[in-house]
Order: C-alpha cells, then structure tokens, then sequence
C-alpha cells in the first residue's frame, strides 16, 4: 500500500511534468494547426539560461522568473522571424524549418554550456515532505507550480479579454480578424505562452534528470504522449493526458515486471500509438471524422 | 556542301543536348567515371548519398504521390540493414540476396503498418510514425533479441569482395552495385508513378473522396503505398548495411528518419530526380557546417535548413527545373 | 447627404480569375444600399475586396478616410462592421462571448454591458440563450447572433452579406425588422449584398446591380423596383 501510494505520487509529479509540455505543444497545436517539435530544445534552453543567471550568482526565484519571462519574449522573436513568413507554407516544410529550429537549439546549448550533466537546484530541498511519508519536497514542489501555472493560466482565458482574443484567434481566424482581433498578435502571443510554459517545465525536472543539452528528449515523448491521449483540440485534455501518462509510466515501471527502464519509453509509444488507432481524437477530442 | 553538314551536326548535337535525359546523361557519365578518379573516402560518401537517395525515393512516393505523412522511414531503413546483417552473419546468405529479401520483408511490414494508418492522417499519422522511429532503437537494444541482433553493440557485417575478374576494389564494387541498384529502383518508381497503380496512388492523393466515388479502393492503395515506401528504404537500409559494414541501435534513431525527410523536402515533393539532391544535403551540409564550426555544426545545419526552406518552400526541383526549361530553350 | 462609403474602380481577382471589374458605388449615412445580381457577379467579393479580406485595387474611402491599403483589423478598427456569408460564429464560444468578441476592441466596460443589453432588446432570444454554445444556435439564431456581434463594434458602417440565406422566412422578416429600426434609429451606413432582390428593395433606398464584375445599374431603390423591365433582365 505504502508502495502504491509511493509511485501514484511520483506519476502524478512526473505527470506533472509531462502536463506542462503537453499543454504547451497543444497551445502551439490550436494556434497555427502544427506540432512544435522544438519544444523540449526551447524547455531546455530555458533551463540552461536559468542556471547560467544562478551561476552568475542569482537567487532562484530570481532567475526562475527571468528565465521565463526571457523564453516568453524568445517564444514570441522566434514565431514573428521563423514562422510567421511561412504561415502558408507546406505541412513538411514547416515540419523541416521545426527541425531546422531544434537543431539549432540543441546545438548553441551544447556549445554554450557543453555536454556534461549539471546537477540543478531545487526550490525547497530534496527531503521528504515532512508529514507526508509518500512525497518528496521536490515533488511537491512541482505539482504545486504546475498547479499554480494551470490555474492561472485558466483565469487568463476565462477571465481577460486578451484570452477571449486569443481563443477567437485559434478557432477561427477569419472571423477574429472581422471583429479587429490581431491575429498575427495573438499567435506570437501563443507561441510566447508555450515557450514560457516549456520553461518552467525544464526547470521543475532538471534537478531530478540533471541538466544536459538532451534532457527533454524522453519527456518530449511523454508531453507528445500526453498530448495524444487528451486529445489536441483540448488543452484540458492534454493536462489530463499528462498526468496520465505519469501515473502509468510510473505504476506500470513498478508493477509489471518485464517493463524496466529500458520499456517505459516504449510504454508512452505504445499509448500513443493505440490511442492514435482506437480513437484519434483523444479522450476529450471531437470524435474524429473518418477521413476516406 | 561542308557548311550544310556542319549545319546539321550543330543543330542535332544540339537536339541530344536539349533533350530531356541531357541532364540526366550527365549526371551518368560523371557517376560512371567517378570512382576511378576520385579517392576512396568520397566513393564511400557517393554511395551513401546513392543509397539515402533511395530511402529518399521510397518517401517520396509515399508522401509525395500518395499525400501520407511519414517520420518513421528510419525504421524500415533499420529493419532491412538487420535484416540484411542477420542473414549475413547468421544465416551465411550471399550479399546481393539480402536485398530482395529486405525489400520484402520491409514490404510486408509497411503494409501492416499503413492498415492501421488507414484511420489516421495530418499530425496524427505524423505522431504515429514519430513513435514508430523512437522505439526502434529501443526495441533493437531489448535483450531479448540480443542473440540475434547483437544487442547495444550491434551487429559488424563483413565485406563482400569484388566479384574475381572484375578490376574493382571492393569500395569501387560496392559503388557500382549500389549505382546499378539505385538506378533500377528509379526506373521502376517513373514506371510505378506514370502507371495505373500510379495514378490511383496520385488520385489518392489529390482527391480521396473523388478517388473513391470513382471506384478506386482508397484503402488499398494507401497500404500498397506504405509497403512499397517501405521496400524502397528497406533495401537502402540493407545497402548500407552492406556499404557500411556495421548495424547497431543508435545508427536508427529519430534523427535518420528526420533527415531523409528534410532531404525528401529539400529535394522536392513529389518530384522524383530529387532524391540524389536531397541525399547530397542531408549528407554534405553537415559535414560543411562541421567545416565551419567544430562546436555549432548542428547551429550552421538548421540555419541553411531554415534558410532554404525561407527561399526555396518547394526544394531544389524550383530552380533545376527552371535551369531545365532554360536549357531547352537555348538548345531549340 | 454625405458619402460614408465611396468606392472608385474597385478591382478584384481570385488567381488569375477577374471578379471585380472596375466597381464605383457609394453609401449614404444613415442610408441602406442595396447590393443586388445574379450568382457569381461579384456581390459577396466585394463586401470581401472592402474588408480587405482578399487583395484589392481602387479607391476606397470611409469617411474620408483611405482604406484600400489598411489590413481587415485596422478597417475594422475604423468602425466597419462585417457580417460574412456563413455567419463566422463563433461556435465553441457561448453566446455571450461572441457578443463580446464584437467588442474586443473596444474599452468602455460600461458601454459594452449596455451595449450587450440592447442587442438582447432587439434579439429576445439570444438573452435566453446567453450561456449556450453558440455552435448549437440554429441558423436563424446565429444569424442574429452575428449581426448582433457586428453592432458591438458601434460600427459606422455595416456590411451584410446574404442575411436572409438559409433561413425561414418568418426569421426573415423578424430579422430585416431590425435592420428597419437600426437605419431609423442609429444613423449607421448599411450595404446590403441579397439574392432575394425584392426583400432588399423593400428595405433600401439606393441600389446598385452589379453584372459580371461591374455596375450594370444604379438608381432609387423605388425606381429599381417598379421597373419591370429592369428586374427581368438583371433580377431574374
């Protein structure tokens, strides 16, 4: 029992984790209809420039709020100079100028800050909880972020009419141009979200996978998995997902014997992939209509 | 009298030239003299690049003429290599053998895959495919199949000689066969794209609800598509498993199937002789960026990556196409 | 009266195909014009090429101002209301939101509350409605839910494309009773774009009949209507 409650916790921070990556990729997803493949490269350089403010001697806070107010205008600088002039363009040729902009990524944080791994602060400590025998404080730490962000982020398009605009903007451009919404404005304003939310993701998991260049590269898979099990069209769903998906990494990685490390990546292929065949649309997708 | 001849060689040399294949004609003579020319290591690297240009192929029709999205083709590329290396090292099969065993093999496979891709399109088949490249190097590094695959350290595969009698190295042989192959498989996908099955594929593409009001069987043709994608790469990956010498796990990740879809793009959709120049990219530019600069080659690939894409949306079948309707015209 | 609207040799094109031949109207304030021709003569391209939703040529003006180079959000932002064929609902927005989408760029909170109420004046049934999904609207309702959203924008001019499309037609008549009241009491320009012409004629004081890209006809919306001659060949 002690065990279950153990590893239900830690899915649900790890889920934590792959929740945020999976709300921002289907941030991005609704606003311009593909897939930000670079998403984790963006997290990631995040991290690194949030270690390098704490390297020069920043508090955390500090450097965790800058680090993401800096991605958020990053976000932004990279869909107005990269994305926006080839709006029209392909679905494979956006596809490339994605992988074109991981590369990049990946690459200037290894040239920068090189390929060891960096043990990386956490805000309130590695012990356990106190009280609380079946979480660790780091754990708690980011579940209560991830929740913060979430709510916040809720009373942003529920509340505010940037928010309405910026829904408007995704459902059905054409009409939010009719109404004096900027939709170029407001798909910046997206992409900045996201990157902002991919920050403080790489943030939360690098004291427990330690910092490197390829960090994100497994959580990509989870928030894609994420994603695709609450469907794309919902960013509820892929909060949903995402935890989820935690809580089965973790509990199948504890209960199911053959599944050792080297199984549970294959374990998020695997639930995107029967999800994608059973029904594509996710669980809280529009049933999908049968293309022909 | 002597002008009059003069006249009629220059105006039919100058046919041959504005013909259609001068280009291509071109490109064959310099690829039939080239291996006796050049240095070993770059026969090395033209057979590689004939060999991802046949991966190339088998995307494009796949993605270009039968409108599917894939970015799982390192897989087929890693199932025909093992399978061509397994049979080498554990079964004794003869090399030229493993190709078309591959080419089945990776047939069969693909189209068990597309059964299932029936039900996706857009971004999901695309994330389908995705998780497809990832678990291939996890899967090839499961200890269960170590026996067979070697496990992490993979599987070396040893060189085929040149046959006895022929004045060929072992790279020049190698070369040639890799040549032979590449051409052939060309030759048959102009021949697939410009038949029925071709235009029903294409139809597919362009029109699936027209296709089928028209009698064509959508369902069939797509997974006909995936299994013949999947040949193509399958026996690109048992050349190179040939060519290279070597199988293992981290050969097949995520980034194989990534570059020969970024060469497929850069090549041109949809536009077949744009295989050899996409493969010549995914291939050459990296190691010219690595010439730029040690630390941020990977920095120098994705900003021609993304350069190119700004000025070229289509690849390189734009401007070769438009030097190609020039150079006609001057012939004229 | 004062031109709100003029148009001067308004071309347009979808590709290579010419729609907008050299198009010269005007709107009155406080006036309705109708936009009247057969399929394809270019009726809803236009209400387009003036929003600036499709490349254009020419001269346009509202009041005074130039707007033929301006993107759709700056002429909307100059006060010109659009109510697109197909409506452009919102449709996973509740009702209520899309009325204040119409209001997005405005920031009179006050104003927009009474604004919203007075649109529930006019369309009983889109206060019962206020909190549903605007997607499970019937076509009626949302049509009335887009000229509502139109009208948040307290625009100067409006355009409506097709109103009576689709729609039964006591909702017709309840709708373009509307339409009455805004022009008596409101002063705002309106460009009426209909297939049904006698509806429109009813409603309008000017007309304009546009055949293959061009004006044919323009004159008193009576005239246009007692001219029998005139809506045979034209109207059909």
């Amino acid at each position: 029992m002690e065990l279950f409650a153990q590893q239900v916790m830690a899915g649900l921070a790890s889920g934590a984790i792959y929740a945020c990556i999976a709300l921002a990729l289907v941030m991005i997803y609704q606003a311009i209809g593909h897939v930000n493949f670079a998403q984790g490269e963006m997290a990631t350089f995040s991290t690194f420039l949030s270690w390098q403010m704490m390297q020069w001697g920043s508090p955390y806070w500090a450097a965790f709020v800058a680090a993401v107010a800096l991605s958020f205008a990053g976000g932004m600088l990279i869909d107005t100079v990269v994305f926006r002039p080839i709006r029209k363009a392909s679905v494979l040729s956006q596809i490339v100028m994605f992988v074109g902009l991981l590369a990049i990524l990946n690459s200037l944080s290894g040239f920068i800050w090189d390929f060891t791994s960096k043990p990386f602060p956490t805000p309130l400590g590695s012990g356990p909880l106190s009280g609380f025998r079946f979480m660790g404080m780091h754990q708690a730490a980011m579940m209560a972020i991830t929740a913060l962000m979430l709510v916040l982020l809720y009373c942003f398009f529920r509340f505010t009419s940037v928010g309405l605009a910026m829904q408007a903007a995704a459902e059905n451009p054409d009409s939010a141009r009719l109404v004096g919404v900027r939709v170029e404005l407001m798909i910046a304003l997206g992409w900045g979200m996201a990157a902002g939310i991919g920050a403080v993701a790489g943030i939360m998991i690098a004291p427990i996978v330690f910092l490197e260049p390829n960090m994100m590269l497994g959580i990509m898979l989870y928030g894609f998995a994420g994603a695709v099990l609450g469907g794309l069209a919902s960013p509820l769903g892929a909060v949903i997902g995402g935890f989820l998906v935690g809580l089965i990494e973790n509990l199948a990685g504890t209960y199911i014997p053959a599944v050792g490390a080297e199984l549970k990546l294959t374990i998020a292929l695997a639930i995107i992939i029967v999800v994608l065949v059973v029904k594509p649309s996710g669980l809280l997708g529009p049933r999908h209509a049968q293309r022909v | 009298m002597a002008l009059m001849q003069n006249v009629q060689v220059a105006s039919s040399s100058r046919a041959i030239l504005g013909s259609r294949w001068s280009l291509g004609i071109v490109f064959l003579a310099a690829a039939l003299l080239a291996p006796f020319l050049l240095h070993k290591f770059y026969v090395f690297q033209m057979t590689l690049v004939l060999i991802y240009a046949i991966a190339i192929l088998g995307l494009n029709l796949l993605v270009g003429f039968n409108g599917q999205l894939s970015l799982g083709h390192g897989a087929f590329f890693a199932l025909g290599a093992y399978t061509a290396a397994m049979l080498i090292e554990h079964g004794g099969v003869n090399y030229a053998a493993t190709l078309p065993a591959a080419g089945v093999i990776c047939f069969i496979f693909g189209f068990l895959f597309g059964l299932p891709a029936l039900r996706l399109d857009g971004i999901y088949l695309a994330l389908a495919t995705f998780a497809l490249s990832v678990a291939t190097p996890q899967i090839l590094k499961l200890s269960v199949f170590e026996t067979w695959t070697g496990g992490v350290q993979g599987l070396i595969v040893t060189k085929p000689d040149a046959p006895p009698g022929l004045p060929l190295t072992a790279d020049q042989w190698l070369y040639f066969l890799t040549l032979g192959v590449s051409m052939l498989m060309y030759w048959v996908a102009v021949n697939l794209v410009a038949s029925r099955t071709g235009r029903a594929l294409r139809s597919v593409r362009d029109n699936p609800l027209a296709a089928t009001a028209m009698g064509v069987n959508t369902a069939y043709y797509k997974t006909l598509a995936f299994g013949i994608s999947g040949a193509y790469t399958g026996i690109a990956g048992a050349l190179s498993a040939i060519v290279v010498q070597f199988v293992a796990p981290d050969s097949f990740t995520l980034t194989l199937s990534i570059s020969i879809l970024v060469g497929l793009v850069v090549g041109g959709v949809g536009w077949l002789p744009g295989a050899i120049f996409g493969a010549s990219f995914i291939l050459l530019v990296p190691n010219i960026a690595e010439g730029i600069s040690k630390g941020l080659a990977g920095a120098v690939y994705g900003v021609m990556m993304i350069l190119l894409m700004l000025v070229l949306p289509s690849g390189v079948s734009t401007p070769v196409r438009w030097m190609q309707r020039k150079f006609q015209a001057w012939a004229k | 009266m004062s031109m709100l609207l003029q148009v001067r040799g308004l071309r347009a094109a979808y590709g290579q195909t010419e729609i907008l031949r050299g198009l010269d109207f005007d709107v009155g304030k406080g006036a309705v014009t109708a936009l009247l021709g057969a399929n394809g003569a270019g009726k809803t391209t236009t209400l387009r090429a003036l929003c600036g939703s499709i490349r254009r040529q020419g001269s346009i003006t509202l009041d005074g101002v130039p707007i033929s180079g301006k993107s759709t959000e700056e002429i909307v932002r100059l006060g010109v209301g659009h109510v697109p064929d197909g409506r452009g609902t919102f449709l996973k927005q509740s009702v209520e939101n899309n009325l204040k989408l119409g209001a997005i760029t405005r920031s009179d909170r006050q104003g927009i509350a009474e604004d919203i109420e007075k649109i529930y004046d006019y369309f009983p049934i889109l206060k019962q409605r206020r909190s549903q999904q605007a997607g499970l609207l019937s076509g009626g309702e949302q049509q009335m839910l887009a000229v509502g959203r139109a009208l948040m924008l307290r625009p100067k001019i409006l355009l409506l494309d097709e109103p009576s499309f689709g729609l039964a037609p006591l909702v017709v008549r309840e709708i373009f009773g509307i339409f009455r009241k805004l022009k008596e009491a409101s002063g705002v320009g309106i460009l009426l774009v209909e297939q049904n012409a006698s509806l429109a004629l009813d409603l309008a004081d000017h007309a304009y009949v546009l055949e293959t890209g061009r004006v044919g006809f323009s004159g008193k919306a009576e005239d246009v209507k007692n001219n029998e001659q005139l809506k045979r060949s034209y109207l059909g």
